[in-house]
C-alpha cells in the first residue's frame, strides 16, 4: 500500500522541547437550536496524532460538536481552538487544514470518482498537477483506482464512503474529522474502512471520529468521550473507561421474555450490578464462569447464556441507564 | 510556529492562486461539460424555432393586418423581446432547482463550505456561473438574430452585457428565495404565476400600450418590461439615453439588492 503523501514525513512533528499544543482545545463549548441545548458546555483536548472518539446515541450532540470543530457551524458559546486558531476569525484558514467526512455524503453523483477528487482539490486552490498526483495515490489507498472513471451515483455505500474519505484527504489535512463514517455499511465495508483509518493514524494524521457503534470506538479510538444529552458523561481510553465503569466480564442470560423480572429477583445479590434489558439479563462480574456456575447451582435454567468481556456498551449502560440505539 | 511557517511557505509555493469565486465557477463549468452539447443545441434551436414560428409565421399574418407594430416589422419587434425573456427563463431556472439541489439533494454547497470557501464565495460563484451561461446563450441568440436579419445596429453588441444584467436581475432575488424553501413545490408555482405572466405581458409579443390602463402600470413595474425595452432599443438602434439608463438602473438595483438578500438567506440556511 503506497504511503500517503506528506503524512509519513516528519513535517508535522514539533520540536521535542516545544510544548505540544493540542490540535483541538474546547472549554464550555455550547450549541443551541432555539430551546434545544444540543451541546451543553463541554470541554476536551485532542492531541496531535491520536484518534479521538465522540461516542453517544443519536441526538447526543456529537455532530453539532463536529461541525463546530470543522468551522462549519458558529459557536453557541465557550472557547474553541483548532490547530491553534480561533474558528470565529480564522474559519477558512482552519478549514484549509482539515478534512471533513460528513455524516451524509456530499459527493457529486453525476461526476466520476476521479472528478470528485479533482474538483474538491480545486476548492483548496491546489494546482492541477498536485491534485492529479494525490488523486492517483488516494484512489489506490481507497481501493477505488479501477473505478476512477465511473459515475458516483450507482456506487455502493461503502465505495461512496471511501471516496468521501479519499476526497477529504486530497488537501493533506492535519486533522481528519469523520462523522459516523461507517453508519449504514455492511460488516465487510466497515472493516475495510477501519483498516484505512488505522493506516492514516499510523501515518500521523489526527483523527476525530463520532460513532454510536461501540466496537468501532474500541477498535479505533485512543481516547474518547461518552456524550449524552449534550454533555460529556465520561472520558478516557476505552480500557480505562471499562475498568472504571464496568467489570472485567459480563454474564448474559436469556430467559423467556415474561420471566425476566422474576428471574432478576432470584438472581439478586449474586453480583453487585445486574441490568435487566427487555431481552436479557446482564450480570457484571470479574469471573463470568463462576457466576454462571452459581446460577446453575440455584437451579435456574437460562435458554441461552454467554460470558463475554465488558465493552463500552456496558459503560454506556452504566452511565446513562440506556443502551445505544442504532 | 516553525512548522506553520513552513506549511504556509509550502502552500504559497504549491498554490494555484485562483480567487475563491473562480474555484466555485470552475466546478459548475466542469459539471456542465457533461451537458454542454445539448445545452448549446437548445440555445441554438430555441431562437430558430421561436423566430420562425412567431416572427415569420405569426409575423406575416400580423404584418398583413396591422402592418407595423411600433413602426417596425413584427419579427424585428419580438426578437429582442424573446432574447430578454429567454435570459429571464434561464436565470430563474438555474436559481431554483440547482440551488435546492446544492442545499438539499446533492448538498454541493456543504461540500464547498467544508473547504476554505465561504458562503459569499459559494453565492457569488453560483451567480457568476449564471452570468457565463447567459453570455453563451446571448451570443448564440444574437448570432441567430443576425442570420434572420433582425439586428439593425452595432449597438446590439451592448445587448450582450445587458442580457446578462437582465438575467442577474432575476437570478439574484430568485436564489435568495430558493434558499428559504424546503421543497420544489414553490418553484412550479413561481413558474406558473410568475414567469409565464411576465413572459406574456411584459411587452415581448405586443406593445404594453395595448393593455388596459391599470395593467400597463403593472407591466411597467416588472423587471422583464425594462429588459425587453432595453434590449429592443439596442437591437433596433433606437436607443435614447435617459430612458435606457433608467432601465439599467432598475435592473441593477434588482440584481444588487437580490444579491444582498441572498447573502442573508444563504447564511441563514447554510451556517447553522
Amino acid at each position: 500500500m503506497p504511503p500517503l503523501p506528506g503524512h509519513s514525513t516528519g513535517a508535522l512533528e514539533t520540536r521535542p522541547d516545544a510544548p505540544v499544543e493540542p490540535v483541538v482545545w474546547a472549554r464550555d463549548l455550547e450549541k443551541r437550536f432555539g430551546d434545544l441545548v444540543a451541546v451543553d458546555r463541554v470541554g476536551f483536548e485532542i492531541t496531535r496524532g491520536e484518534c479521538f472518539g465522540f461516542l453517544g446515541p443519536n441526538g447526543a450532540g456529537k455532530t453539532s460538536t463536529m461541525r463546530m470543530i470543522a468551522c462549519m457551524s458558529p459557536l453557541g458559546g465557550g472557547t474553541l481552538r483548532v490547530l491553534g486558531m480561533d474558528p470565529v476569525t480564522d474559519g477558512p484558514e482552519i478549514r484549509s487544514r482539515i478534512g471533513l467526512v460528513p455524516q451524509e455524503d456530499t459527493l457529486d453523483l453525476e461526476l466520476t470518482v476521479l472528478d470528485n477528487l479533482v474538483i474538491y482539490g480545486r476548492y483548496f486552490d491546489l494546482p492541477r498537477k498536485v491534485i492529479r498526483e494525490r488523486a492517483e495515490r488516494l484512489l489506490h489507498f481507497a481501493q477505488l483506482w479501477d473505478r476512477r472513471d465511473e459515475r458516483v451515483e450507482p456506487l455502493s455505500g461503502g465505495l461512496k464512503r471511501r471516496l468521501t474519505i479519499a476526497r477529504a484527504l486530497v488537501s493533506e489535512p492535519d486533522l481528519l474529522i469523520l462523522d459516523e463514517p461507517t453508519t449504514g455499511l455492511d460488516p465487510q465495508a466497515r472493516h475495510l474502512l477501519w483498516d484505512r483509518l488505522y493506516r492514516l493514524k499510523q501515518q500521523g494524521v489526527t483523527l476525530i471520529v463520532t460513532t454510536h457503534y461501540m466496537d468501532e470506538a474500541e477498535q479505533l479510538c485512543d481516547r474518547l468521550v461518552v456524550m449524552d444529552h449534550g454533555r460529556i458523561a465520561a472520558s478516557g481510553t476505552p480500557r480505562s473507561l471499562i475498568a472504571q465503569h464496568s467489570t472485567r466480564e459480563v454474564l448474559e442470560l436469556r430467559f423467556d421474555p415474561d420471566e425476566n423480572e422474576t428471574m432478576a429477583a432470584r438472581l439478586h445479590g449474586l453480583t453487585e450490578r445486574i441490568e435487566v434489558l427487555p431481552d436479557r439479563i446482564l450480570l457484571y462480574t470479574d469471573d463470568g464462569d463462576h457466576v454462571l456456575h452459581q446460577v446453575e447451582g440455584l437451579g435456574l435454567e437460562a435458554r441461552n447464556s454467554l460470558v463475554r468481556r465488558s465493552t463500552l456498551e456496558d459503560v454506556f449502560l452504566r452511565l446513562t441507564g440506556r443502551t445505544l440505539i442504532d | 510556529m516553525v512548522v506553520d511557517n513552513e506549511r504556509q511557505g509550502w502552500a504559497i509555493a504549491q498554490g494555484a492562486h485562483a480567487p475563491p469565486t473562480l474555484r466555485v465557477l470552475r466546478y459548475y463549468a466542469h459539471a456542465y461539460r457533461r451537458l454542454w452539447r445539448s445545452s448549446v443545441t437548445v440555445s441554438f434551436l430555441y431562437p430558430v424555432m421561436y423566430l420562425t414560428a412567431m416572427g415569420l409565421g405569426l409575423g406575416t399574418l400580423i404584418n398583413h393586418h396591422v402592418h407595423l407594430v411600433d413602426h417596425v416589422k413584427y419579427l424585428d419587434f419580438i426578437a429582442p423581446g424573446l432574447l430578454a425573456a429567454t435570459a429571464m427563463q434561464i436565470a430563474t431556472n438555474d436559481s431554483m432547482f440547482p440551488v435546492m439541489a446544492a442545499i438539499k439533494w446533492i448538498r454541493t454547497y456543504f461540500a464547498m463550505l467544508a473547504t476554505p470557501l465561504t458562503v459569499d464565495d459559494v453565492l457569488i460563484g453560483h451567480l457568476a456561473w449564471i452570468a457565463v451561461r447567459l453570455t453563451m446563450m446571448a451570443t448564440i441568440y444574437l448570432g441567430v438574430m443576425a442570420a434572420f436579419g433582425v439586428v439593425h445596429s452595432l449597438l446590439a453588441i451592448v445587448a450582450l452585457p445587458v442580457t446578462v444584467l437582465i438575467g442577474l436581475a432575476f437570478a439574484a432575488p430568485t436564489s435568495a428565495f430558493s434558499a428559504t424553501q424546503e421543497n420544489e413545490r414553490s418553484f412550479i408555482l413561481t413558474y406558473r404565476l410568475g414567469l409565464i405572466p411576465l413572459f406574456l405581458f411584459s411587452g415581448t409579443f405586443f406593445p404594453v400600450g395595448q393593455l388596459p390602463g391599470w395593467l400597463q402600470v403593472v407591466a411597467y413595474c416588472t423587471p422583464l418590461y425594462h429588459g425587453v425595452h432595453l434590449g429592443r432599443a439596442l437591437v433596433l438602434g433606437q436607443a435614447q439615453l435617459w430612458p435606457l439608463l433608467g432601465d439599467v438602473a432598475y435592473l441593477t438595483v434588482l440584481a444588487v439588492v437580490g444579491t444582498l438578500v441572498a447573502r442573508v438567506t444563504y447564511r441563514r440556511r447554510l451556517v447553522v
